[in-house]
C-alpha cells in the first residue's frame, strides 16, 4: 500500500506546484476521504491508497486502473447510485458516494 | 454561434489535429464546432511535458503542454465553438447524433465533418496482467502528469519505442524508479536521443526481453521478465524476477476509427500506420465526400503530423464549402503536404511516408 | 546496427562521426558545444538560437546539426534548447580539471558546490565531481543547465550525475 501522503505529487520539474484545489468528503464504501473537487474518482481513490476499485465477477478478481481515459472499463465503480460508472472520466463532486464493490453500498 | 445551430465544420475530437483543422476552417468564415468526449480541449497534449521535435511551424523546442495551451487560445480567439464532456455516439449518412454533455442527443447535419479522435493503446496480455498496478503507459502518464498522482514506486515499462522511453523518463521525474524497459525486438524501437536520456538514469534498456508474467494478491508485487529469441518465443531458464509495483505497456497504438466505419469510410489495412485506418485522399478527405480525418485516426504518428494534417483536413473542408480561392487552396494545400513531406523524411519516417502514399493512391484509384 | 541502436549508449565511433561532436584539438582550447544528435530525426530547434550561427542543421530538418567549431564559444544557450537534451558545453583545457554542463530537469535542483557523482552515458557512477553552477532562468523553460566540474579526463564520459549521500534518487520531491 502507497503511503498516502507522497501520493500527490506536490512538486513537479515541469509543471511546477501542485495547483490549489478545494478540498471535499466522499464516501468510499462508506469510509469517508478527502479528495480535491473536480480530480477524477479514480484519482482519489489512488490518493488514498485505494487501488483495487472492482472485483471481476466470475473470479472475484482485483481490478484498477489499466487504460486512464475511459476506453477500458477497468476502472468502473457505483456513483451515487449508478453502477458501472468509470471512475477515471467521472470527476469528483463533493459529498459523492461511491462503492467499490459489486454490491452497492 | 447559438448552440442550436448547425455547423459547417464540425470537428469530433479536440486534440491537436482537432483544434488545428478548427482554426483553419475558421480562418475562412465557417462556423467551427468542435465536439470532445474530454472535460478539456488537448487530447494528448494535455500530459506531454516535454519539448517537441519539428521545426518552428510545429512548435519544436516548446512542450506539449504549452503547445496546447497555445492552440486552445487560438481556437478561442477564432470563435470556434466547443461541446465538452459531448462523445459522438453515432454518425448515420451524415447526420451526427452527439450526447451533449453526456445528458441528451442532440443531432445534427454539418456542412463536413472531421473526425479527429486520435487512437488507443495496444496492451499485450500475461499471467497477472488483470492486477492493479499493470496498466497502459499513457494511463502512467495521464495519472502523473494530469491528475498528479504518484502511481507507485516502481516501474517496468513494456516496450521501447518514442512512447515508453518518454513515459520512462516522465516517471523518474516525479521519482518512481524505472527498474527496466524491455523490447522484445533486437534493437531500441525509439530515437536514440530518447533512449540515451533513460540510459543515462542508469534504466537498463533490454532488447529481446519480454514479461512473462506480473505477480502480486492485490496488487503488482514483482514482474518476471525473460528472454525471447529471434522468433520471439520466450526462452526458458532465462526467467528474472523484478520488484515493481507498475508495469507500463507500451507496445503500440491503433487507430479510432469506429466512427469513420459507422459512417461508411471505406478502410484499408497499413501496419505501419497501426493497423486499419479510413482510406483518404492527399488532402484528408475519405471515401465519402465531406468527411475528413486528421492526426492519429488517419494512422499513427506524432503530434507535428496531426496539427499538420488538422491544418491540410480544415482548408480542405472551407474549400468543400466554397470559402477559399482556387488559387490560395492550391498554394496552403501544397505548404501543408510539403510540411508533411518534411515531417516523414528520414530513416525514421520512410514506413510512414510510403504507407501515406499508399493510402492517398488507393483514394485516388477509387474515389478521385 | 549502431552500437546506439543497440543500447541507447552511443559508442566512440558513432561519438567520433557526430557533426556536432568537435575534435579532440577544439576541446582542448576552451568551452565548446558538444551536440551528441547522430541520427536523422526532425528536429532544428537547436539552429535558430546560436547567437554566432555556429550550429546548422539547413533546409532538410532532418540533417543531424553540423558544429562549427571555431564560431562556437561555448555560451551554453544551446544547452536547455534541445528537446532531446542532447547538447552538452564542456571545457577540456584547464589544468584544475574538466567541466561540463548538462541539461538537468529535476527536482530539487542542485546548489553550486553540491557534491555529486559524475555518472556516464551507461548511468554507471564514474567519478566524484562537484556542482559549479546552476542555469534555471526563465528563458531555459524549465531545463536547468548545471555546470560540473569533473576530474581531467572525465570531461567526454560525465553526463549526467547523482547526488551524494549513496542512494537519495533523483526526482525524490514532495
Amino acid at each position: 500500500m502507497s503511503n498516502a501522503g507522497r501520493t500527490r505529487i506536490r512538486e513537479h520539474p515541469v509543471l511546477g506546484p501542485l495547483a490549489e484545489a478545494p478540498e471535499c468528503t466522499i464516501i468510499v464504501d462508506s469510509q469517508p476521504l478527502t479528495a480535491r473537487v473536480g480530480e477524477p474518482v479514480l484519482a482519489a481513490l489512488l490518493a488514498n491508497g485505494i487501488h483495487v476499485v472492482r472485483r471481476s465477477e466470475k473470479r472475484n478478481e482485483p481490478r484498477g486502473l489499466f487504460c486512464g481515459i475511459g476506453l477500458c472499463t477497468d476502472c468502473m465503480v457505483t456513483v451515487n447510485g449508478l453502477p458501472n460508472t468509470r471512475s477515471c472520466v467521472t470527476l469528483v463532486e463533493p459529498g459523492m458516494v461511491i462503492g467499490t464493490r459489486k454490491v452497492e453500498p | 454561434m447559438k448552440r442550436t445551430e448547425v455547423p459547417d465544420v464540425l470537428v469530433v475530437g479536440g486534440g491537436p489535429a482537432g483544434m488545428a483543422a478548427a482554426i483553419v476552417a475558421s480562418e475562412y468564415g465557417a462556423k467551427v464546432r468542435i465536439v470532445d468526449e474530454n472535460a478539456w480541449l488537448g487530447g494528448q497534449l494535455v500530459k506531454q511535458t516535454h519539448k517537441f521535435f519539428g521545426s518552428a511551424r510545429h512548435y519544436a523546442g516548446s512542450r506539449g503542454i504549452d503547445i496546447c495551451a497555445r492552440l486552445v487560445k487560438e481556437a478561442e480567439e477564432r470563435d470556434v465553438e466547443v461541446m465538452l464532456d459531448s462523445p459522438v455516439v453515432g454518425v448515420f449518412d451524415g447526420l451526427v447524433i452527439v450526447a451533449e454533455r453526456q445528458e441528451r442527443l442532440a443531432a445534427m447535419r454539418p456542412g463536413c465533418t472531421i473526425l479527429a479522435t486520435g487512437a488507443g493503446e495496444n496492451a499485450i496480455a500475461f499471467p497477472g496482467w488483470t492486477l492493479p498496478g499493470v496498466m497502459t503507459a499513457g494511463a502512467a502518464q495521464t495519472f502523473v502528469n494530469v491528475h498528479r498522482i504518484r502511481i507507485g514506486h516502481r516501474a517496468v515499462v513494456a516496450g521501447s519505442g518514442n512512447v515508453g522511453l518518454i513515459v520512462a523518463y516522465q516517471l523518474e521525474q516525479v521519482g518512481i524508479n524505472v527498474a527496466a524497459i524491455v523490447e522484445a525486438m533486437p534493437s531500441i524501437g525509439g530515437w536514440g536521443v530518447h533512449a540515451a536520456k533513460v540510459r543515462k538514469l542508469g534504466i537498463p534498456i533490454l532488447t529481446g526481453h519480454t514479461i512473462a508474467e506480473a505477480r502480486g494478491t492485490e496488487h503488482v508485487e514483482s514482474v518476471t521478465i525473460q528472454r525471447v529469441d529471434k522468433a520471439f518465443r520466450p526462452v526458458s531458464g532465462t526467467e528474472e524476477i523484478l520488484e515493481a509495483d507498475i508495469v507500463c505497456l507500451a507496445v503500440g497504438m491503433n487507430s479510432r476509427t469506429r466512427l469513420a466505419e459507422m459512417a461508411g469510410c471505406t478502410l484499408m489495412h497499413v501496419p505501419a500506420l497501426g493497423g486499419k485506418v479510413p482510406v483518404h485522399s492527399a488532402g484528408m478527405e475519405t471515401s465519402i465526400p465531406g468527411f475528413f480525418v486528421a492526426g492519429d485516426i488517419s494512422g499513427i504518428e506524432e503530434a507535428s503530423t496531426a496539427i499538420e494534417e488538422g491544418r491540410l483536413a480544415g482548408l480542405s473542408a472551407a474549400r468543400t464549402l466554397e470559402a477559399v480561392s482556387g488559387v490560395e487552396y492550391e498554394e496552403r494545400r501544397s505548404a501543408y503536404i510539403e510540411a508533411l513531406a518534411e515531417l516523414r523524411s528520414g530513416p525514421f519516417g520512410l514506413a510512414r511516408r510510403e504507407a501515406k502514399e499508399e493510402v492517398v493512391k488507393s483514394h485516388e484509384r477509387r474515389y478521385a | 546496427m549502431t552500437q546506439l541502436r543497440r543500447s541507447g549508449v552511443l559508442g566512440e565511433a558513432e561519438l567520433s562521426c557526430c557533426p556536432g561532436v568537435p575534435g579532440a584539438e577544439r576541446l582542448a582550447g576552451g568551452a565548446c558545444a558538444v551536440m551528441e544528435c547522430s541520427e536523422e530525426i526532425p528536429c532544428n530547434p537547436c539552429e535558430a538560437d546560436c547567437p554566432r550561427g555556429a550550429i546548422c542543421i539547413g533546409r532538410d530538418v532532418t540533417s543531424r546539426p553540423t558544429l562549427d567549431a571555431k564560431q562556437c564559444v561555448g555560451c551554453g544557450i544551446c544547452v536547455p534548447r534541445c528537446p532531446g537534451l542532447a547538447i552538452f558545453v564542456v571545457d577540456l583545457s584547464r589544468d584544475d580539471g574538466d567541466r561540463v554542463t548538462i541539461p538537468y530537469e529535476f527536482l530539487p535542483l542542485p546548489k553550486a558546490g553540491d557534491p555529486v557523482q559524475g555518472l556516464d552515458r551507461e548511468g554507471a557512477r564514474t567519478c566524484n565531481a562537484k556542482v559549479l553552477s546552476v542555469n534555471a532562468g526563465a528563458q531555459n523553460d524549465r531545463t536547468a543547465a548545471v555546470t560540473l566540474w569533473v576530474p581531467k579526463g572525465f570531461g567526454m564520459r560525465v553526463r549526467f550525475f547523482k547526488r551524494e549521500p549513496k542512494g537519495v534518487p533523483h526526482g525524490a520531491t514532495g
